[in-house]
């Protein structure tokens, strides 16, 4: 009984694993038309179209574009990249391999979206090593150049 | 080869004097060599190389090549102050700033050392000018990667200096880690790169930073363009870039404008605008999200897109005409008409490829994936629609190689397109009708051939076997990456696609290119792309001066 439930139990587990996004391009015939969750970061922009919205979501390998109603968007708020950290999302859809609705585009057609991680902004602060390089260099580089100047004029 | 005999006497009886002797004999001889486009060049090159093994290089030769290297390398580092200043003011980036204030020193440092150590007053002959060239293409790729290595979104130098070395020499290939997080400034100068790589380097130094006429003329003639446009290289020069920057302000209005329309915020819409123009004009391909074009999902980005693929492929002497108003000139040019017919029959045999296998069910969408990716291949320029795992997995062998032939006959000559180049494919085509028609017609017969580009012109013998010498080159350069890349384990087709993709300066890319791909096939494809940006010639000469400054008398 015990063997049996172990040899199930990672089985289910498999089956309810989420595609990395390379995973879903590689098999992107066997997974077409399919529902599929996906999960990953919110970069670039999400870009409004009317009643609908493109979005595009990274797993840390590949960004796929979604394309979801408006409705389902309105918990993301920050799109990841220099300044922000992008919300987590999961999302779950149709995947397209070649979708007719969008010119042939890969894409997954958004039924719902969970936000798993909110995002955040990104703090950098100043690097003071590279100021005091930034700075010291710039002077030398005036020095060199006032010293190559006067040389010249002599 | 009567030149190389009189090369021969110079460097017999002058041997006293310096390795570059036989340039001047060259520059003696070859006042008509300007006026033709391919005559001679190779001889050149195989003069440097047969001639360097005799004569060492002097002092005073070193000293002529420093300068002009200083000249240039000022200049690069000049052009960092951009990306620091918009980072700073318009995008809040401090750090990156800095990244670029730092590199910016370090360049400028090294450009004005060695302008003073090597001060000199001469001018640059044309074997100088071709080692300066291959010379400070090699500095600029290493001097522009430190920037990218200080951001932290590159593994190690290599991957920088393979970065930047795609970006000048237009090819689009990239190493870089999670783009999407990457800062705009950093972003910025990798689109910056093409944009003056696509131009050339020396033609930023020809501009603005180094006087004469006879040592410029030789520095344009180093980087693969032997068409001046007006009869002054300088005004050649600055013409190119107003050219290019009238496009550039444009491209960058109509793209931004479009990005908006289809969601993007105004600065980012703008931003994205100058970023793929920059790419899609000069033909490089780098995008600033990972998606490359397919974040966009747009037709009408997609069109405006193809446009400036195809006219940054066009030849600088074409947009003069154009300019001038002599719009004849674009059906009448065999640059043009070869253009059109490779576009042709590469695009059918992609789509035959894409139809049998069923890859797209819907006809528009098989013309819309086959043909951007088509175009973007054939004007050398790497934007992709779709992910570069399907090319394999999807496409299957007669799509591909329809897009590899298309990568290896590339654009136009003289433009910041890549490949072979479709005069040198034209020129081929009609030496060979020239050659079916001699054998057709009575011994006795002569038989001309004639071929219009800006002026009409016969075929020679010498300017065919020029033409020639450099396809065999470039196919050697599409073999050599394509061997390395099978000897590491990589499938022959994929190997083919990505050598043919870095030497003809494309930037598709079919999945190999990756961080993970060993050191020695960046190495290959980083050469590969230096060498076939610079047409080899000037790398050769470069090799030459190495051989002749270790085994030269």
């Amino acid at each position: 009984m015990i063997l049996c439930l172990m040899l199930i139990i990672p089985n289910s587990h498999c089956s309810a694993q989420i595609p990395t996004s390379l995973e879903l391009i590689n098999n992107a015939k066997q997974y077409d038309g399919k529902t599929v969750n996906y999960r990953g970061e919110v970069i670039g922009e999400v870009m409004v179209r009317g009643d609908y919205a493109w979005l595009h979501v990274n797993d840390g390998i590949i960004a796929i574009g979604i394309w979801a109603p408006k409705t389902l968007i309105g918990d993301i708020r920050y799109a990841g990249d220099y300044h922000k950290k992008g919300d987590i999302v999961e999302v779950s859809g149709m995947f397209h391999r070649s979708c007719l609705e969008h010119g042939g585009d890969l894409d997954i057609h958004a039924s719902e979206i969970k936000k798993i991680t909110s995002g955040s902004p990104v703090i950098q602060p100043i690097s003071r090593k590279k100021a005091y390089i930034g700075a010291y260099s710039l002077i030398l580089v005036l020095l060199f150049y006032a010293l190559k100047k006067f040389f010249q004029h002599r | 080869m009567p030149e190389c005999f009189i090369l021969w006497f110079f460097v017999k009886y002058y041997e006293e004097n310096s390795y570059f002797l036989y340039c001047y004999a060259w520059n003696i001889l070859g006042s008509g060599v300007r006026n033709g486009n391919y005559r001679h060049r190779f001889t050149l090159c195989i003069s440097i190389s047969v001639y360097t093994m005799i004569l060492r290089p002097q002092a005073n030769d070193i000293k002529n090549i420093g300068y002009y290297l200083g000249r240039i390398i000022l200049g690069i580092g000049l052009t960092m102050f951009l990306p620091f200043i918009t980072g700073l003011v318009l995008f809040k980036e401090s750090n990156p700033a800095l990244d670029f204030l730092i590199s910016a020193n370090i360049a400028i440092f090294i450009g004005l050392a060695l302008s003073w150590l090597c001060k000199t007053d001469k001018e640059l002959n044309t074997g100088q000018a071709m080692v300066v060239i291959a010379l400070s293409w090699l500095a600029a790729m290493a001097l522009s990667a430190i920037p990218l290595l200080l951001s932290g979104h590159y593994k190690s130098f290599l991957d920088a200096c393979f970065e930047t070395m795609s970006g000048f020499t237009t090819t689009g290939l990239t190493l870089v880690q999670d783009l999407d997080h990457l800062s705009r400034s950093h972003n910025l100068w990798r689109h910056l790169g093409p944009f003056l790589g696509g131009q050339g380097i020396a033609i930023i130094a020809i501009s603005f930073l180094v006087k004469g006429t006879a040592g410029t003329f030789n520095l344009y003639l180093g980087e693969g363009r032997d068409e001046k446009l007006v009869p002054n290289v300088i005004n050649t020069a600055r013409f190119i870039w107003v050219i290019s920057i009238v496009y550039l302000i444009l491209g960058t209005i109509v793209l931004g404008l479009i990005g908006m329309s289809i969601g993007l915020a105004p600065q980012s819409a703008f931003f994205h605008g100058a970023c793929i123009f920059m790419a899609g004009f000069d033909t490089a391909g780098f995008s600033p999200q990972s998606p490359n074009i397919l974040y966009y999902h747009s037709l009408i980005y997609e069109i405006v897109i193809i446009f400036f693929m195809v006219i940054g492929s066009f030849n600088f002497n074409l947009h003069y005409q154009i300019w001038k108003g002599n719009f004849k000139e674009i059906w009448k040019n065999i640059e043009t008409r070869t253009l059109l017919f490779v576009i042709m029959i590469v695009t059918l045999i992609t789509m035959v490829g894409l139809r049998r296998l069923g890859v797209y069910s819907d006809g528009m969408i098989l013309f819309r994936k086959g043909f951007f990716q088509l175009v973007s291949g054939q004007t050398t320029t790497g934007y992709m629609t779709i992910y570069a795992q399907q090319f394999i997995k999807e496409w299957g062998d007669l799509a591909l190689t329809g897009i590899i032939l298309s990568m290896a006959l590339g654009g136009c000559a003289c433009s910041t397109a890549g490949g072979i180049k479709m005069l040198r494919v034209g020129i081929i085509y009609k030496a060979f009708r020239q050659d079916i028609k001699g054998m057709m017609l009575s011994p006795s017969a002569i038989v001309v051939q004639k071929f219009h580009h800006i002026k009409t012109m016969f075929i020679e013998d010498k300017q065919v076997r020029a033409v020639l010498i450099v396809t065999l080159g470039y196919l050697f350069l599409y073999g050599l990456g394509t061997l390395v890349g099978v000897g590491l384990g990589y499938p022959f087709l994929e190997a083919l696609f990505e050598s043919t993709s870095a030497a003809a300066n494309v930037g598709l890319s079919c999945g190999i290119t990756d961080t993970s791909m060993p050191a020695i096939l960046k190495v290959t494809y980083i050469i590969e792309m230096w060498a076939g940006r610079l047409e080899l010639m000037s790398v050769f000469a470069l090799f030459g001066f190495f051989v002749a400054y270790v085994k030269g008398k």
